[in-house]
């Protein structure tokens, strides 16, 4: 049993009488400590600030996405990249209202589906009130059903108010505000352009996904698809809802087929239409994460090798200064295990000490850009980047810290006694 | 008086390769110590006085030749082996003390028994114990810099001897030292012999060697006398003046 235990005994020994020494060194120079680990501090500080940010990105673009529903198919005009339609205008490839009639009978895995409709801003007034930059967005009764942007106050549109084209009109609370209307607004009527429209609801306002100070600076105003008409020619296009997320390809492949029919392409053409899923666009948005990932983690990697040349150069710094304590720890009966170990644990605890202090640097950056801009205000540094930074670190250490390590173990402990 | 043999050495050499040269330091020697002896080494500067310290304290190789500690043949141990003997059955003293600045006196004394596996758990007791032994038990927080320089030779003594060394190798122990304290620190290496202490002390000063009780004299690689001080020539005539140390 002594014999079986003795190896880990004697390594624990080892290893703790080690880190003592590694730290009780750190802190006897450490203004040299600092300065030799500042390439490790830099690089791990950056790499976790830049995935902090990148992890509150994606945590804000999930966020969206849950908020669309994970079913929703988005469908609108696009020129093709080929074909005689390349160069055509944006004119000849608009949505016609028409295109859509009879899409739910033909789409068997489409569970609904709402036109949008949209002529730009417009300017909304009461009273001796007008807010300009309005959005006015003519929607179908099963856009709240496919978005789920649920109406606070008041109720959504109902087929009627569609069918006889109603001059009824949804606000978001934020314009409520700003026209000052009273609370309850319902019943009250603002005047969009040159036309009367009664509220029937207030629609919570859409979770943001802009960058920039004007983020803020819009209204939204949603009236039935079929009144918007009245306002100008709109540009159109639409959401869809598969039955299930299972179905979404077959839904979005049914769609396609559907609308090449509707309008005219011929076989051999390629689509004028775009249509696809909140899932293909996560794909693309993980795509590009996972490529700013990559590249942060080259750059990180190279200042740690920078840094890691540093550590390596101050460790036989240390080595020469020390020849002959490493004389005398070896004439009490070191080994050169006992050595080797000593050194490469001093590298490794300097490295991770640079860890350390590059991750709170990184927290520290992390919690600026949080300020900074209220979109990333998620951004954290997730666990797995800390414990990868810290391997890293700590991979540098030994790997740097190898060879002045074994130039320590093997020292004559006759001359290094007799170094001066 | 039949002690145990505890060193013996049979036609030992060291050669040196400086180039071409080959340079005896020592050139057959052959030596038997036995437990509790005091014996001063002495001898002109490359008499090879060193190079017999360094073999005897296992941190050197005999070219050839015999050298057995404490019944252990050390020529055919490896390095991990020799480095266990120094730790265990040997304690150095040096002429610059060779104490760690980072470390007080009490973690100083310790340093050995780090290497230890079985000391290593009750190193700080028997660090404060040894501190006690030399008298400076006081001083256990102190760094070297805070120390005088017999302070300082104490501590080294402690450190040497916390393993409870076969034996304590000094070399030049008061080199460094004023005439006032290098007596403390012999009537220390006394107490230590009294105690029962096997030590080997390298010296080129008379004054210093006059504590031993044996005295070999080398040259050229060679052992050219070895007498109890009371026949060596140069003591012949102080000793039978001198009280008998040690024998109180």
């Amino acid at each position: 049993m002594k014999s079986v235990l003795s190896l880990p005994i004697s390594f624990f020994q080892l290893f703790y009488q080690s880190v003592y020494l590694a730290l009780g060194q750190i802190w006897l120079n450490k203004t040299r400590s600092i300065l030799t680990t500042i390439g490790i501090i830099i690089g791990v500080a950056s790499v976790t600030a830049v995935i902090a940010a990148l992890t509150g990105l994606e945590d804000k673009v999930l966020t969206q996405v849950e908020s669309f529903g994970t079913n929703t198919i988005f469908i609108s005009p696009r020129l093709p990249d080929k074909g005689p339609l390349r160069h055509a205008s944006w004119w000849t490839i608009r949505f016609l209202p028409e295109n859509f009639d009879g899409m739910l009978e033909h789409c068997p895995s489409v569970a609904c589906f709402s036109r949008i409709g949209s002529v730009g801003r417009h300017t909304a007034r009461f009273a001796e009130r007008s807010v300009e930059n309005v959005d006015v967005t003519g929607i179908e009764p099963a856009y709240n059903k496919i978005e789920s942007r649920p109406v606070i106050l008041g109720r959504t549109f109902s087929v009627i108010d569609d069918m006889q084209a109603r001059q009824v009109c949804l606000i978001d609370p934020k314009l409520r505000d700003e026209l000052r209307l009273d609370r309850d607004c319902i019943g009250q009527y603002i005047l969009i352009g040159h036309y009367t429209f009664c509220i029937v609801g207030v629609i919570e306002r859409r979770p943001q996904l802009n960058f920039g100070p004007d983020s803020q600076d819009y209204y939204e105003v949603f009236i039935p698809f079929r009144t918007i008409f009245k306002l100008g020619e709109p540009g159109i296009w639409a959401f869809a809802a598969s039955k299930s997320p299972e179905v979404l390809e077959e839904a979005q492949a049914e769609i396609g087929f559907f609308l090449r029919r509707t309008r005219n392409v011929k076989p051999t053409q390629p689509d004028t239409f775009r249509v696809e899923s909140l899932k293909s666009a996560l794909e693309r948005f993980n795509e590009i994460a996972l490529v700013i990932k990559l590249v942060a983690g080259g750059v990180v990697g190279i200042s740690l090798l920078v840094g890691g040349v540093g550590i390596m150069n101050i460790m036989l710094v240390s080595v020469s200064e020390r020849t002959r304590e490493i004389g005398l720890r070896k004439a009490v009966g070191a080994k050169k295990s006992a050595i080797l170990t000593q050194f490469l644990i001093e590298a490794v605890v300097l490295c991770l000490t640079g860890g350390l202090v590059g991750v709170g640097v990184g927290q520290c950056l992390t919690l600026i850009i949080a300020g900074i801009n209220p979109v990333l205000e998620k951004t954290h540094i997730p666990l797995w980047a800390i414990a990868l930074s810290f391997g890293f670190a700590g991979c540098v250490g030994i790997f740097f810290g190898m060879f002045p390590a074994i130039k320590a173990a093997r020292l004559d402990p006759i001359e290094a006694l007799r170094h001066e | 008086m039949t002690e145990k043999v505890i060193i013996k050495l049979q036609n030992l050499t060291r050669i040196y390769r400086v180039g071409v040269e080959c340079i005896c330091a020592l050139d057959g020697i052959n030596l038997q110590l036995r437990t509790n002896e005091y014996v001063a080494v002495m001898g002109p500067s490359g008499s090879g006085k060193s190079t017999l310290m360094n073999v005897l304290g296992c941190l050197d190789r005999a070219t050839s030749g015999f050298y057995e500690l404490d019944g252990q043949d050390t020529t055919k141990l490896n390095d991990a082996q020799l480095a266990r003997i120094r730790n265990e059955r040997i304690g150095f003293v040096f002429q610059s003390f060779e104490l760690l600045g980072q470390l007080n006196a009490l973690k100083n004394v310790e340093v050995p028994l780090i290497y230890s596996r079985d000391g290593w758990w009750s190193r700080r007791k028997r660090a404060k114990s040894v501190l006690e032994r030399v008298g400076l038990s006081d001083r256990i927080k102190h760094k070297p810099n805070q120390l005088s320089g017999g302070e300082k030779q104490r501590i080294a003594i402690a450190r040497a001897l916390i393993c409870n060394p076969s034996i304590l190798l000094a070399d030049e122990p008061t080199g460094n030292l004023d005439s006032k304290t290098s007596d403390d620190i012999l009537g220390l290496f006394d107490q230590l012999h009294r105690e029962g202490q096997t030590i080997i002390l390298v010296t080129h000063e008379e004054s210093v060697a006059c504590h031993a009780k044996r005295i070999i004299r080398m040259r050229d690689g060679l052992i050219h006398s070895d007498l109890p001080i009371e026949q060596d020539p140069v003591f012949h005539f102080a000793a039978q003046d001198r009280p008998q140390e040690g024998k109180v």
